[in-house]
């Protein structure tokens, strides 16, 4: 008689099951490749209890909301609130970004960023830079003025605004002021200071660094002090992986100094008498997600649960809150390439879903043409709707931490925690992350890696789609002409600032820098406070960053190759 | 000259706004290691540093490394170059440099742009051969000058 459909399978008797399958695969594949992630850890064909330490355990991984974090830092994760989309934006004149920004708010976002041009995150004014360079990279914002236009029409008391806004924080000062003009409370404001971190910017993206190390680390105490006790809803620490990774720092490395750099701003915070309860909760975190997806989802798992511990064990942190490890994700530009751009729609799409996985709290794709240019809007787009087919066609969001229990993301998470704390090790005791930079280690270590990685793609260790492989004619047709801002909106902007600048009575422009310089001298004096004040009293960007690189020290990066 | 003792001299550097600069320290680390001569500097040089440098260190080549827009100065670059009488040196730009605006530095004068994707021996082997042509340029201005 045929056996029912249901019917299993008879029991496997042998034992002897591991054995045979390591036999059979030794047979069948022959020499086997050896396989390492970026960051250096051997990987194995297959995975299972044995390696997996805390197996067998009665609650081998904890539950979501509660720490250690591995399994994310809210119970309800993205099946409660899903990620923040939020894509960078800044272009052209500020009456370009307000264009720009009302139209992605009829589209729904609440949460916003602004770029600003490099001409300001140098410390420069629009009249002292080469005018070809204007508004090319983000838009061209040097007064309050400018802020407030920037976001007129928008509520400043109900979005949330990330500012690329570096060391002193010229922007956020704008934009408090902007708030005050128009009767938004401070305490209404919200969003989050990115850039805030000067040691990434002093080691990896140095377009954001302006005031020396000392000053620098001065002023970030100020302004989270200020932040805390004014804004309260203002995020004034963003501690930045992504800087590193970018500049070629593998995984483990990029969380490791980013966690130092957390380490070294927090205990700087404590040394001056802030409570941890307090200003941790209002520390958050920006990482690069590349397109090593395992080995993204546990790095992310693993630095959430050594941030939970740090902040408890050795930062003394008590509240909840203030063990969370919030972080907003961007997909790698790195990994996109200029060949067959289209290909990087699915780079991007498989690197978001990285960062899904591994937990985050806000999310940036990129969009496909970011290897020729400032995102077009067709193409931005489709970054946009990358994610929306993530979140709500994908089922991705349905369950937490889905790749929580996988015998390799388990193991892979402890073999990154073990990695990222060794580094982590190397630089406590080269003194602490502000030491470690001075001194130029890190640099020396992104530098190796750097190159580590570029060898292995020469070599074809490293496929590339379109790159060392699979190399077709190339889509010309899908490389858009890039368009820079109008010339002369451009023109009209600088004309106006000029007029702006002639305007104002030189006394109140000398009080106001010499207000700054006594902040400056008075090691009890908040000098961002002194900013806002700078900026109230018309003050341009240059003015103020110029000051206080002549009274903290100018920022200039170690260099060497 | 004799092309295997020949050791060309390179200038890498960054103009304008930008400080990204994990591309010149790779492809200034690739040149030194294919044995030439590299002057590497940190980022946000005045064109006029890089004139100023590059008349001092006798250089072959220059190369600009560009990720966010600053190759749109590059033109003015070339043209003071020129004023300094140093047309015969080779200026290659690397980075992100868009199709349309590749073109317009081509006509300029710029030798070559290099996008991202290229191995680092197809970088050293052109920048070695644009030296080359350098050299024997520069050379063949200062007979005509002296003659």
């Amino acid at each position: 008689m045929n056996k029912p459909i249901e019917a299993p399978f008879a029991a496997d008797t042998a034992n002897d099951a591991k054995a045979r399958w390591q036999r059979d695969y030794s047979e069948s594949i022959g020499t086997d490749r050896e396989t390492a992630n970026v960051s250096g850890i051997a990987v194995r064909p297959l995975y299972g209890p044995d390696d997996w330490a805390a197996y067998g355990q009665a609650d081998p991984l904890g539950y979501p909301g509660q720490p250690d974090y591995t399994r994310g830092i809210y119970a309800t994760m993205h099946r409660g609130r899903t990620w923040t989309q939020r894509q960078l934006i800044g272009l052209g004149t500020p009456a370009d970004y307000n264009a720009r920004l009302l139209g992605i708010m009829a589209q729904g976002a609440s949460a916003v960023s602004l770029i600003p041009c490099n001409s300001v995150y140098r410390g420069y004014d629009m009249d002292s830079v080469e005018p070809e360079l204007l508004g090319t990279c983000g838009t061209v914002i040097d007064n309050a003025d400018h802020m407030d236009r920037c976001l007129e029409g928008v509520d400043l008391g109900r979005i949330s605004c990330a500012l690329n806004d570096p060391s002193p924080f010229t922007l956020l000062a704008f934009m408090l002021v902007a708030a005050e003009r128009r009767g938004v409370p401070w305490s209404a404001v919200s969003g989050t200071s990115n850039q805030s971190d000067y040691i990434s910017h002093f080691v990896a993206n140095h377009m954001f660094y302006r005031l020396s190390l000392p000053g620098a680390r001065r002023v970030l105490m100020d302004h989270i002090a200020f932040c805390n006790e004014k804004v309260p809803r203002w995020n004034p620490m963003s501690v930045v992986g992504q800087h590193t990774q970018q500049a070629g720092a593998t995984p483990a490395e990029a969380m490791a100094f980013t966690l130092a750099t957390a380490l070294q701003n927090a205990e700087d915070c404590i040394a001056r008498g802030m409570d941890p309860d307090q200003f941790l909760p209002r520390f958050t975190f920006f990482f690069d997600i590349s397109l090593s997806f395992f080995e993204e989802v546990a790095k992310f798992r693993a630095g959430r649960r050594i941030w939970a511990r740090l902040a408890r064990e050795r930062l003394g942190a008590k509240k909840p809150a203030a063990w969370r490890f919030k972080f907003h994700g961007q997909t790698s530009g790195v990994d996109l390439t200029r060949q067959q751009p289209l290909n990087n729609i699915a780079r991007v799409t498989v690197q978001a879903m990285a960062g899904i996985f591994g937990g985050l709290q806000s999310l940036h794709t990129d969009s496909y043409d970011e290897v020729f240019q400032v995102p077009g809007e067709a193409a931005a787009r489709i970054a946009v709707a990358t994610q929306n087919i993530l979140r709500e066609e994908a089922h991705l969001t349905d369950v937490i931490d889905p790749l929580g229990g996988s015998f390799y993301v388990e193991s892979l998470t402890d073999a990154m925690e073990e990695k990222i704390v060794a580094i982590m090790k190397t630089i406590d005791d080269a003194g602490g992350m502000y030491k470690a930079v001075e001194s130029g280690l890190v640099q020396r270590m992104i530098g190796a890696s750097a190159l580590r990685f570029q060898q292995r793609v020469d070599s074809g260790a490293q496929t590339i789609v379109g790159v060392n492989a699979y190399r077709a004619d190339d889509e010309a047709s899908a490389r858009p002409a890039v368009e820079r801002p109008d010339a002369a909106k451009m023109q009209a902007h600088l004309d106006s600032f000029a007029a702006w600048k002639k305007a104002r009575p030189a006394a109140v422009v000398a009080a106001a820098l010499d207000d700054l310089t006594r902040a400056a001298e008075d090691p009890k004096a908040n000098t961002f406070a002194a900013v806002v004040d700078g900026a109230r009293a018309g003050l341009s960007n240059e003015e103020i960053c110029g000051r206080l690189r002549r009274d903290l020290g100018f920022g200039q990066p170690l260099a060497f190759v | 000259m004799n092309e295997t003792d020949f050791r060309p001299r390179v200038l890498v550097t960054k103009i304008g706004l930008d400080g990204h600069d994990r591309g010149s320290r790779i492809v200034a680390a690739a040149c030194r290691d294919a044995g030439m001569e590299v002057i590497y500097t940190p980022p946000w040089q005045t064109i006029a540093a890089v004139v100023k440098l590059a008349l001092e260190e006798d250089v072959d080549v220059v190369g600009i490394s560009s990720l966010a827009t600053d190759h749109l100065i590059v033109p003015k670059l070339m043209a003071a170059l020129r004023d300094a009488g140093l047309g015969h040196m080779r200026v290659v730009v690397g980075g992100i440099v868009p199709d349309n605006e590749e073109r317009m530095l081509l006509e300029n004068g710029v030798r070559q742009v290099f996008h991202p994707g290229g191995t680092m021996d197809e970088v050293t082997a052109k920048i070695r051969a644009y030296a080359l042509e350098a050299r024997e340029a520069g050379v063949r201005a200062d007979t005509e000058k002296l003659t």
